[in-house]
């Protein structure tokens, strides 16, 4: 049966979300972007507190303790799985406040997730039960090198497993990673990086290790300044001779001859993080489209809806194109996250959904600007912020162009050989 | 709860539907649209596909509960075939749906249950006209109250089969708001015009109409003598257009892609250039994104929650846009070929454009 009924469970959430992103996260947006590296650690403790009382956002499994008499497992599985669902949800109302805030909740972000993704059961207890803690943990993703970005197959950092102590030493340099320093400097979390562990392997030597807080080698180098996204820290993360346990790598160890299934593993992160990333852009779009709005009605503006085109003005077209826009790349970020749910594969619904809000929140958020004129570009209103937070969607988790690049590859039945 | 997943019952009616789209109906596309019109036997294959009487209650001489849903699901899929064939096989739905939306009980009564339980018959209705700026909801049609009847003044243009029609619902402006009315073809005052020609639709013969102060008993009225809510009727068009849209992309689309998978260009295949393939993979998004559009508005009209007219309305804006961008890159990929009439493409690109001015044609 085909439904959009939002779940009961969603709708409590996001009535809770957004009086966070109403009461904690915009009354601080622009200070947050006028003091980049500064960290919101109200909204930061806030949200650890509130997560920590719920539940809610973490991608932790549950405590393995089971008090007597408690339901089976059976039984709550009865309804429908929709974590990934309320997590979608969370991210949008959250980036409906601030996505640059949003970027630094505590949780674990794209560093959980990872694990989540591709952790054996023991990685999964062991690196994601620090969330719980009492102390807002961070964790992150760092793939992006200096000298290459979308094609992650061409890394340099490497993995070299020590046969006498046990370990994996990382050497190499990684740029671009999203909540770094706090990750590293300012809790007790970890990073999980991607490295080879045989470079005349291509993609199959391909793997990502945790490393955490305190692994001594590991420096955060620097902080970049950046269009928009302010008050989220982007770090650079020098490892040198940096070790780590064994088991610390997500995958299998081994390099299979002739396949990429290693990297293929890996890569399967990006169908669980990409819709997520793309909740994040839609968050966005929504907030530029209902200020919009907002000014249109103090002037007197009400959008009718239902006239053909050539009746309306430019002003109601354009606001029109914007809601079809905005609601059809969200329906695509819920679709796919249902499949998340559903264990369904969906690398092609999730890089359709990460494509699309990408090119829909830069549309919006640049439309806005210029039909709100000189309101838009002033910093009296959030509108020139959004427009340059926004642009990032477009960019992380798979520019739109690699995405682009995975769907014709499905839709085409296409190897990475066959259409580069 | 969301889902995702058609019903088991929705999926036999697609799977039965994509049969007579590919084998019947896209085999006799071309030739339809070149000699205007399909033969009698395949318009009543369609039909028996029950489409239009699964939307009709028992009571009235169908066998199922109308759900927008499942007809967006199926204008999708015979679209999928042809566009001019799924407007033919639904036309006894333009008068039919109407009466059931919105008809007074003796209405239903009388007028549902010798469609539902026929042959396919050539019930109509009247409803797009000759301006740029035709608007569903402000008419230039006019009903006139005169006597406890109407008087009927207009022009209406696109009318499907109102040569052999012999009832028809024809939309006119009563004091402002849209009302239907129904008409006997040959009442006094009722001109039947020539067929009409368009860039896209040949297979599907149209006529214009003439009132020319037509007087309409009172009870005709749709509704009866208190008339009715057209957002209905109104919702029903633009997701007829929205579903009918994504078949003939979705057709588009995956022909191109075919195409480009055995087009041999500097010693590949024209697919494996990105210039190509991001054109496809933009096409196969868009395509997904309306149509999820699609179904939501569909359901929010089936569940009556509140902003579904407004859904409806926006699914149809993004449905013609999508079809505009993806047929016409359908002819694109195919180069010269594309724009050769023994490729598809063409006539998808034809009929594409028509979604955005041919409210009103198809209704689910």
């Amino acid at each position: 049966m085909i439904e959009f009924e939002m779940p009961k469970p969603i709708a409590q959430q996001s009535y809770v979300l957004q009086t966070v992103a109403e009461n904690m996260m915009r009354p601080v947006s622009r200070y947050f972007d006028e003091h980049e590296h500064e960290i919101p650690w109200d909204y930061i403790n806030f949200m650890h507190m509130a997560m920590r009382a719920t539940g809610a956002g973490s991608l932790a499994p549950p405590p393995e303790k089971k008090k007597e008499g408690e339901e089976t497992e059976e039984k709550k599985e009865k309804r429908p799985p929709i974590g990934y669902q309320m997590l979608a949800f969370m991210l949008e109302m959250l980036s409906w406040g601030d996505v640059g805030i949003y970027l630094c909740t505590p949780g674990g972000g794209l560093g959980a997730a990872a694990v989540e993704a591709a952790g054996t059961p023991e990685q999964k207890q062991k690196f994601l039960a620090r969330f719980r803690e009492e102390k807002p943990v961070f964790a992150a993703m760092a793939m992006t090198e200096p000298h290459c970005g979308s094609d992650t197959s061409a890394i340099r950092t490497t993995a070299v497993l020590d046969k006498n102590t046990n370990e994996w030493v990382l050497n190499g340099e990684k740029i671009f990673v999203t909540a770094g320093q706090k990750s590293l400097e300012e809790s007790n979390g970890f990073v999980v990086v991607w490295a080879t562990i045989d470079p005349s392997a291509g993609r199959a030597g391909m793997r990502s290790f945790v490393v955490e807080a305190g692994t001594p080698g590991v420096k955060v180098t620097k902080l970049e300044h950046k269009l928009g996204i302010r008050a989220s820290d982007t770090a650079s993360i020098v490892l040198q001779d940096a070790r780590v346990p064994f088991e610390n790598i997500l995958g299998s160890p081994e390099i299979q001859p002739d396949t990429s299934k290693g990297f293929k593993g890996a890569m399967a992160t990006f169908d669980a993080t990409r819709p997520l990333v793309a909740a994040t852009g839609v968050g966005v779009a929504r907030a530029t489209l209902e200020l919009v709005k907002e000014l249109l009605a103090k002037q007197g503006i009400e959008i009718r809806y239902g006239l053909p085109r050539a009746k309306l003005t430019n002003v109601e077209r354009e606001i029109i194109d914007m809601e079809v826009m905005l609601r059809s790349a969200w329906l695509l970020v819920i679709k796919s996250v249902w499949m998340a749910d559903n264990r369904k594969p969906n690398p092609l619904e999730a890089s359709m959904a990460k494509l699309r809000a990408g090119d829909i929140v830069t549309r919006i958020t640049q439309k806005a600007m210029e039909l709100m004129g000189p309101i838009a570009y002033s910093r009296d209103y959030l509108l020139e912020k959004w427009f340059r937070d926004a642009k990032i969607t477009d960019i992380y988790e798979g520019t739109g162009q690699i995405n682009r690049l995975v769907v014709a590859r499905n839709i085409l039945g296409y190897s990475g050989r066959e259409l580069r | 709860m969301y889902s995702f997943e058609p019903s088991e019952e929705q999926k036999m009616l697609i799977d039965a539907i994509n049969r007579f789209a590919v084998n019947d109906l896209r085999r006799k596309a071309h030739d339809a649209d070149e000699e205007y019109g399909y033969p009698k036997e395949v318009i009543e294959k369609g039909w028996e596909l029950g489409v239009l009487q699964a939307s009709i209650p028992e009571a009235y001489g169908g066998f199922g509960e109308h759900s927008v849903l499942t007809g967006v699901l199926a204008a999708e899929e015979m679209a999928y075939g042809d566009f001019a064939a799924t407007l033919a096989v639904l036309t006894p739905a333009l008068f039919a749906l109407p009466i059931l939306a919105c008809g007074s009980e003796e209405q239903k009564q009388t007028y549902l249950p010798p469609i539902a339980e026929g042959e396919w018959q050539p019930y109509t209705a009247a409803c797009i006209e000759p301006f740029f700026d035709f608007d569903l909801l402000d008419m230039r049609t006019t009903a006139e109250q005169k006597n406890g009847a109407y008087l009927l003044r207009g022009e209406k243009i696109y009318v499907p089969f109102a040569n052999e029609a012999e009832q028809m619902i024809v939309y006119a402006n009563l004091n402002g708001q849209t009302q239907g009315f129904i008409l006997d073809c040959n009442a006094s005052g009722v001109t039947i015009g020539e067929r009409q020609k368009t860039m896209g639709i040949n297979a599907l013969p149209i006529y214009k109409v003439t009132l020319e102060d037509v007087l309409v008993p009172a009870e005709r009225r749709l509704g009866g003598i208190e008339g009715h809510d057209p957002t209905p009727i109104f919702d029903s068009m633009h997701l007829a257009m929205a579903a009918m849209a994504l078949g003939v992309s979705r057709a588009a689309f995956e022909y191109s892609r075919d195409y480009a998978k055995e087009r041999e260009v500097f010693g590949v295949k024209v697919a494996q250039k990105q210039a190509i393939a991001f054109m496809l993979a933009e096409m196969a998004t868009e395509i997904e994104a309306i149509r999820l559009l699609t179904w939501e508005a569909a359901w929010m009209v089936d569940n009556k929650k509140e902003g579904a007219s407004k859904q409806a309305y926006l699914a149809h804006v993004g449905a013609m846009d999508m079809a505009m961008m993806v047929t016409d890159r359908a002819v694109q990929i195919l180069g010269g070929h594309g724009y050769i009439r023994e490729h598809p493409v063409e006539l998808w690109m034809r009929n594409g454009r028509g979604f955005a001015m041919l409210t009103g044609l198809g209704m689910i």
